[in-house]
């Protein structure tokens, strides 16, 4: 008897939480089936990896084909070169980012000159606004094999023959590394502006006192101070090292096929082999592989993190 | 106080290399201006260059006057920007408001749902798949707006972080003490309150949807009257790409691409006028921007 009252209570009680709790729940609807469907249905959907894709049938319906995929992927060199572009590209992008970045960041943060200040914070974040589609048409108006001011202007000044640009690979990793330089330099460097901002002036004055010059005032308090900032930052890139910038590779080469030993990356290739090639197996094999091992990557990074600076841990 | 002659020397060094950079960034945008006022001829000739030759707003008036495809485009991406901008901030407030709620029954579970977005995903394949062969968005409006930039996962979080760190809790109790229902405490409380944050998640997705070029890139391939500018001016340099291709023995289909592609200043002037609205902006996206970015830094 007793029991029936106190489940009777605890039926009432939890009555009265779900009746108050349900007008904040319903709110979350839209967003958290936003996710589910965007986020997560596609998830499950890496199975395609190890199946063959039919799109008729949907990746439900499309028949297994085992480990088949991967075979045929792994038997051509397509796999190292996507995977060693993807990586020694990021790897330039997290170095260069970050020295500049920071140089930059502290040159801004010390010069007086307050008009001086306004117009580089507005020149190093502009181009980051951009789309790449629009950066690609002014690489385009720069290297255009026949209207470019590189062949037009700049080549015939200097007394040198044209160069056909979009046809040779050398040219292309210093193209896109400058390219993403200067695109997304100013990411970066906005945070160490606000993490600089944010270091004691007091630290500075006392080491003034002592006689400490600036070189040894920015090695001894302002890298110190801003290590932190470092740290995630470059930690969130590694943890993204399997993943490139579609736009950056696909739209400042144009897709031009005889670049594509330097300038085809893992989401380029995936793309191709999803939308022209029809090679859709071995796209999705890939992608499989670029999902796993950047899950990895981003636990194992977050896990580092967590080490060195647990404030900065993600989780 | 007068500066000691080493911080004078550091000052002009550190402007000059400055300057030099904000040269750096500055002057291709130039370039594109230039090229895209300069009169046709002596592009074809000159190539593009910062100095025109001959001064010619035939590429504007062209766009203006005979490119309804490019103004259609136009229109297109404003309405995805405007529609999809509105959705993503109320439906981002939406997630974030319980989230931020302390004694919320599953609060740890639900936050997890959405941070794990972050770590895992599935990649283009699988989505490409669902949204065209389960929700058949292939040519539609809602390949534009819907897939991947209706709602991101980070916004959900530093929109959640604002609300439970700068609305006071005693205003939620004396608004539920006075009887106020959750859907009032959101309009009255949650949205005026948290404005600065949902400026800044609005000015991230309406940038995104602006520069979007990835959907329809994957989704729209026989609706081209869908496309937005960016689409717009994507496809052309695809054109160019297959043209140049096939130089020798243009088919019939070649020859009309070929008449169909906008002149070389007419696609310099297409891409400005892209960019216009965020040159026109600038001063506020950039106040939004920063604070966001700062934001999103410390988590």
């Amino acid at each position: 008897m007793t029991k029936d009252i106190a489940k009777a209570k605890a039926n009432s009680q939890l009555k009265a939480r779900l009746l108050k709790w349900t007008p904040v729940y319903l709110m979350m609807v839209p967003g958290a089936l936003y996710l589910l469907i965007n986020n997560y249905i596609p998830m499950f959907g890496l199975v395609i990896a190890f199946k063959q894709v039919d799109f008729q049938k949907g990746i439900l319906g499309s028949p297994w084909c085992g480990l088949q995929n991967f075979q045929f992927l792994f038997q051509t060199r397509d796999a190292f070169v996507i995977t060693r572009n993807t990586i020694l590209y990021n790897v330039c992008f997290i170095l260069l980012n970050t020295i500049i970045g920071i140089i930059f960041a502290i040159f801004i943060c010390d010069i007086t000159w307050k008009i001086g200040k306004k117009i580089y914070q507005s020149a190093l974040l502009f181009p980051y606004l951009m789309s790449w589609v629009i950066v690609g048409y002014i690489i385009y108006a720069i290297f255009s094999m026949q209207y470019g001011i590189a062949n037009k202007t700049i080549l015939p000044m200097l007394g040198i023959n044209p160069v056909m640009w979009y046809n040779t690979p050398k040219y292309w990793p210093a193209i896109l590394i400058i390219t993403n330089t200067w695109k997304g330099i100013g990411y970066g460097c906005l945070i160490y502006i606000s993490s600089i901002n944010g270091i004691e002036a007091s630290y500075y004055e006392a080491a003034e006192l002592d006689g400490a010059n600036k070189l040894q005032q920015v090695w001894n308090i302002t890298i110190p101070e801003i290590l932190p900032s470092v740290i995630t930052l470059t930690l969130l890139s590694i943890g993204r090292i399997f993943y490139s910038d579609f736009g950056l590779f696909y739209q400042i080469p144009r897709d031009s096929g005889l670049l594509y030993s330097v300038t085809d990356t893992i989401d380029t290739y995936v793309y191709r082999g999803l939308m022209k090639l029809g090679n859709i197996g071995m796209s999705s094999a890939v992608g499989f592989y670029q999902s796993i091992v950047g899950f990895i990557l981003v636990l194992f990074s977050n896990w580092v993190v967590g080490k060195i600076s647990p404030d900065n841990a993600l989780f | 106080m007068a500066l000691r002659k080493k911080d004078r020397v550091y000052q002009i060094v550190t402007n000059v290399i400055m300057a030099v950079w904000s040269l750096f960034i500055i002057l291709p945008f130039v370039l594109l201006l230039m090229s895209s006022i300069t009169d046709e001829s002596v592009l074809l000739t000159k190539g593009y260059g910062f100095i025109p030759e001959k001064f010619s707003l035939a590429a504007y008036s062209y766009i203006f006057k005979s490119g309804d495809k490019i103004l259609s485009a136009y229109a297109h991406t404003v309405l995805y920007t405007v529609v999809g901008t509105f959705i993503n901030v109320l439906i981002t407030a939406l997630f974030a408001y319980p989230l931020s709620l302390k004694n919320l029954p599953g609060r740890k579970v639900w936050n997890f749902y959405v941070f794990f977005t972050m770590l895992f995903s599935g990649g283009l394949i699988p989505s490409y798949m669902m949204w065209s062969t389960t929700f058949h968005i292939k040519d539609t409006v809602f390949a534009q707006i819907v897939p991947t930039l209706l709602m991101s996962a980070m916004n959900v979080l530093l929109v959640r972080t604002y609300f439970s760190t700068s609305i006071p809790d005693a205003l939620f109790e004396a608004a539920q003490i006075d009887g106020a229902s959750q859907l009032t405490i959101f309009r009255c409380i949650v949205i005026p309150l948290g404005k600065p944050i949902l400026v800044t998640v609005g000015t991230f997705s309406a940038l995104g949807y602006w520069n979007d070029w990835t959907n329809g890139l994957y989704y729209i391939t026989k609706a081209t009257n869908l496309f937005g500018i960016q689409n717009l001016l994507n496809r052309m340099v695809s054109d160019l790409q297959f043209l140049s291709q096939n130089t020798s023995g243009l088919s019939t289909d070649a020859t009309q691409m070929l008449a169909q592609t906008p002149t070389t200043g007419v696609q310099m002037a297409i891409a400005f006028v892209a960019i216009l609205p965020i040159l026109i902006l600038f001063p506020f996206l950039q106040k939004y921007y920063s604070k966001g970015i700062s934001l999103g830094a410390v988590k």
